[in-house]
């Protein structure tokens, strides 16, 4: 479990600590209602929420500049949304309507920004591993001083290809950080069930890769540990591993009974590690903002949310036409 | 405000489901994150939370109660002070307003029973006039790659053996020593993995080529070919395209058996999202991978070990490119079409100079590019002829051949005066023995008996 540890009087400013605060409300409140939406039947198929897990891509933006790259698996709504992506544009993806960011070709799993540079969302466990490195070998090509963040989860950490890349990315001294999402549950199957090192970052040892573990419930720790794995990147010394240890409160996907862990485990969770409520203390007990002012936030991002779900309610299915559009450049 | 909860849909293929067990009663209040119900679904028993915070007004559906359709209200939440009592009864009408209006789905269109004959493309690829030199497949490789990668800084080779090594079958001699390191790239033996890298880095702006030391070994990659490259531009609804080429000798060469032996031409033609090419002359290997190394889109460069060494006429013009999706008709007759592809092309050619001394004058068309293909060359030489012969390399069934046959008949039925046979490799895994092997393979005798038996020779 990843207990709440972090420095009692964190250097961060309110302008700072507020920002990530609506971050993570808005993914919070963005995935309870895509769950909403889901239990409506107004989202279909597989659909994977980020809830509890906020901390980790809010930390890492907040350590990324412009032009850096993301690339991540299928648990996808909070990379877009904490890199800029239109709320409105990724639940209308959910609901497969064409104001969605492909255009309802994609669905959750499947979403891309160029303009954000967000590469997707890939469905495929693991896949999206050597893809980054990928990005990563581009913008070393081009010598443009870009850094990719590749996220992936515990369970993705036991596919081959991801050491075919950690081999190569460290041979070719690739700029790219690979993110360990460990939410310790790969689906059903608990790390230890499925992984046979308690510390998954160790594995880049093998390769030269330095790596290191961070608690993925403080978003200021996160925020650090990105700030000095993007700076070994940007330095030409190759990749960097961030495993980062976090806890998804919802099931794997809207279908998922959660009959492998304890409803109190959730709970102490929530309870005693809450990314969110973290930063909402630290906003408070260093009176850096009153109860008044984090209300009008929660009230703000509501609104955002609840436009966006009205947006991917009133946007219209794809026309037909769409069947065969996008197929070939 | 009062707030219906509605019976949630938990699973892709719930359609209704048992509501066992309330875990709130009314008057109790809820807040977001809160397990409210038990809710068995197709699948499985599952926990529903709530989403919305307010007082549990009334539960409208009794614990047990089966068969409870999806977006029926089951509970109302109201705000503090506000009167229960005053909530209608269970509305189903409510979950009318959560259906999407599904588009129109328009019926197909009927299958043409006349067909017209198609536009086809019958421009040559190069002036008439235009001097030749013999070439070897090998080199017109070589020479496409290096020519486009002295014209576009964005385009590199990485591959097994490429570079210092100067290609497993000598494809890229030379090129590390024009173009450096930094495009001449020698990977690791991990095909999953430098495939995966290279399509990211075709995401990222880069136009790769790939070389498999044989294609035998890139469905270690097929997954990051198919899944990851061919599909993108489509599930990004247009946004991220893939321009790359995966290239590397195809099919059998010569006694290395069963895990060194397929024809990947029919795996790879079913995938839209990707090009499929399979060139048989050095001019075509030429212009053909020009205009793939060109193409916005992945393509898949099929070659072949055995075609190497061989030496064609290939015209000396500047910039060869030949178009993809365009084939060449080699041969032109009147008796009966033959279609190929690849090394496939040499039986097919021996056998239309055989079948000449019989007098039996054969049309050969080269496909050259397998997907798009150019079925209106084929159905246009059909409407001539009326008799059809496919060779390929692969196995039968779901081969090139038998999706040709399929378009043929749809399109062409009447004009066809025999059953289409399609020529292939023999349905075994290919054996080491050398007698074995000739007999897997595909050869001219067989190419001669089938177009007698569409001829009634």
């Amino acid at each position: 479990m990843a207990a709440r540890k972090t420095t009692k009087k964190p250097n961060v400013s309110a302008e700072e600590l507020t920002t990530y605060y609506r971050e993570m409300l808005l993914i919070r409140r963005f995935e309870e209602k895509a769950g909403q939406l889901y239990g409506m039947g107004l989202i279909g198929g597989f659909c994977h929420l980020y809830i509890g897990q906020e901390a980790v891509v809010v930390g890492l933006e907040a350590a990324a500049e412009e032009g850096d790259k993301r690339i991540t698996s299928y648990r996808d709504h909070g990379h877009m949304l904490a890199c800029g992506m239109d709320p409105g544009g990724v639940m209308a993806e959910l609901t497969g309507r064409i104001g969605g960011l492909s255009k309802g070709k994609g669905g959750s799993m499947h979403m891309f920004s160029k303009e954000k540079h967000f590469y997707g969302g890939h469905g495929i466990v693991g896949a999206q591993v050597p893809l980054g490195a990928g990005l990563a070998f581009a913008d070393k090509y081009k010598e443009n001083g870009r850094v990719t963040f590749t996220y992936f989860g515990d369970g993705a950490a036991n596919q081959g290809q991801v050491y075919e890349t950690f081999n190569m990315a460290a041979l070719w001294e690739l700029p790219v950080v690979f993110v360990i999402e460990n939410n310790q549950y790969a689906m059903g199957t608990a790390q230890a069930r499925s992984t046979s090192s308690a510390d998954i970052y160790h594995r880049g040892q093998a390769f030269g890769i330095p790596g290191e573990m961070v608690n993925g419930m403080d978003v200021l720790a996160v925020k650090a540990a990105g700030e000095k794995a993007v700076a070994h990147c940007r330095a030409g010394k190759g990749p960097y591993i961030l495993e980062i240890k976090t806890y998804r409160y919802r099931g794997h996907s809207m279908s998922d009974p959660a009959k492998y862990r304890t409803r109190e485990e959730v709970q102490k969770v929530r309870e005693q590690s809450d990314p969110i409520e973290h930063v909402r203390e630290l906003l408070l007990t260093g009176k850096h903002a009153t109860e008044d002012d984090l209300k009008a936030i929660d009230k703000e991002i509501k609104e955002i949310v609840n436009q966006a779900a009205e947006f991917s309610k009133e946007s219209p299915e794809p026309s037909v036409e769409e069947l065969w559009t996008d197929i070939y450049a | 405000m009062a707030t219906e909860i509605l019976m949630p849909a938990l699973s892709p293929t719930m359609e209704e489901g048992t509501l066992a067990k309330w875990l709130i009663k009314e008057g109790d209040t809820v807040s977001s994150g809160d397990i409210m119900a038990e809710i068995e679904t197709d699948k499985a028993t599952m926990e529903f939370e709530a989403v919305d915070e307010g007082i549990v007004g009334k539960i409208l559906i009794a614990e047990g109660t089966e068969g409870v359709k999806v977006n029926t209200p089951i509970a109302v939440l109201v705000e503090e002070g506000e009167d229960a009592s005053a909530i209608p009864a269970a509305a189903p009408a409510a979950a009318a307003e959560t259906e999407a209006a599904p588009a129109a789905v328009e019926a197909p269109a009927p299958v043409a029973a006349a067909p017209v004959a198609p536009q086809v493309d019958l421009s040559p690829d190069w002036p008439a006039d235009a001097p030749m030199i013999q070439q070897t497949v090998r080199e017109a490789l070589r020479d496409a790659m290096a020519e486009e990668m002295r014209t576009d800084e964005d385009v590199y080779l990485m591959g097994e053996e490429v570079a210092e090594y100067q290609g497993a079958y000598k494809i890229s001699q030379g090129m590390l020593d024009e173009f450096g390191s930094k495009r001449v790239i020698d990977t690791p033996i991990t095909e999953h993995g430098f495939t995966g890298i290279a399509v990211g880095s075709a995401f990222g702006g880069l136009k790769p080529i790939v070389e498999f030391m044989t294609f035998n070994f890139a469905m270690q990659a097929i997954d990051q070919i198919i899944n990851s490259a061919a599909k993108t531009l489509y599930m990004s609804g247009g946004q991220m395209g893939c321009p790359i080429v995966f290239r590397g000798p195809n099919g059998a060469a010569a006694r290395v058996a069963a895990q060194h032996s397929q024809d990947y031409a029919a795996w790879y033609m079913q995938v839209p999202g990707l090009k499929v090419v399979m060139p048989y002359s050095a001019a075509d290997a030429k212009g053909l991978l020009k205009s793939a190394i060109r193409d916005p889109n992945p393509v898949v460069f099929l070659e072949n070990e055995i075609l190497y060494g061989r030496s064609f006429d290939l015209p000396r013009v500047d910039d060869l490119t030949v178009p993809l999706g365009k084939a060449r008709i080699w041969r032109e007759g009147t008796d009966v079409t033959i279609v190929s592809f690849g090394i496939g092309m040499q039986f097919a050619l021996e056998a239309a100079d055989k079948l000449a001394e019989d007098g039996i004058s054969a049309e050969v068309i080269d496909l050259r590019t397998i997907r798009p293909m150019d079925t209106g060359a084929i159905i246009n030489s059909v409407m001539k002829t009326n008799r059809l012969v496919t060779v390929e390399e692969g196995w039968p069934q779901g081969s090139v051949g038998s999706y040709i046959s399929s378009v043929v008949m749809q399109e062409a039925f009447d004009y066809l005066d025999a059953p289409v046979i399609n020529c292939t490799g023999k349905d075994v895994p290919m054996p080491y023995a050398a007698n074995l092997e000739k007999l897997a393979l595909v050869t001219t005798d067989e190419v001669i008996a089938a177009v007698k038996q569409v001829t009634y020779r």
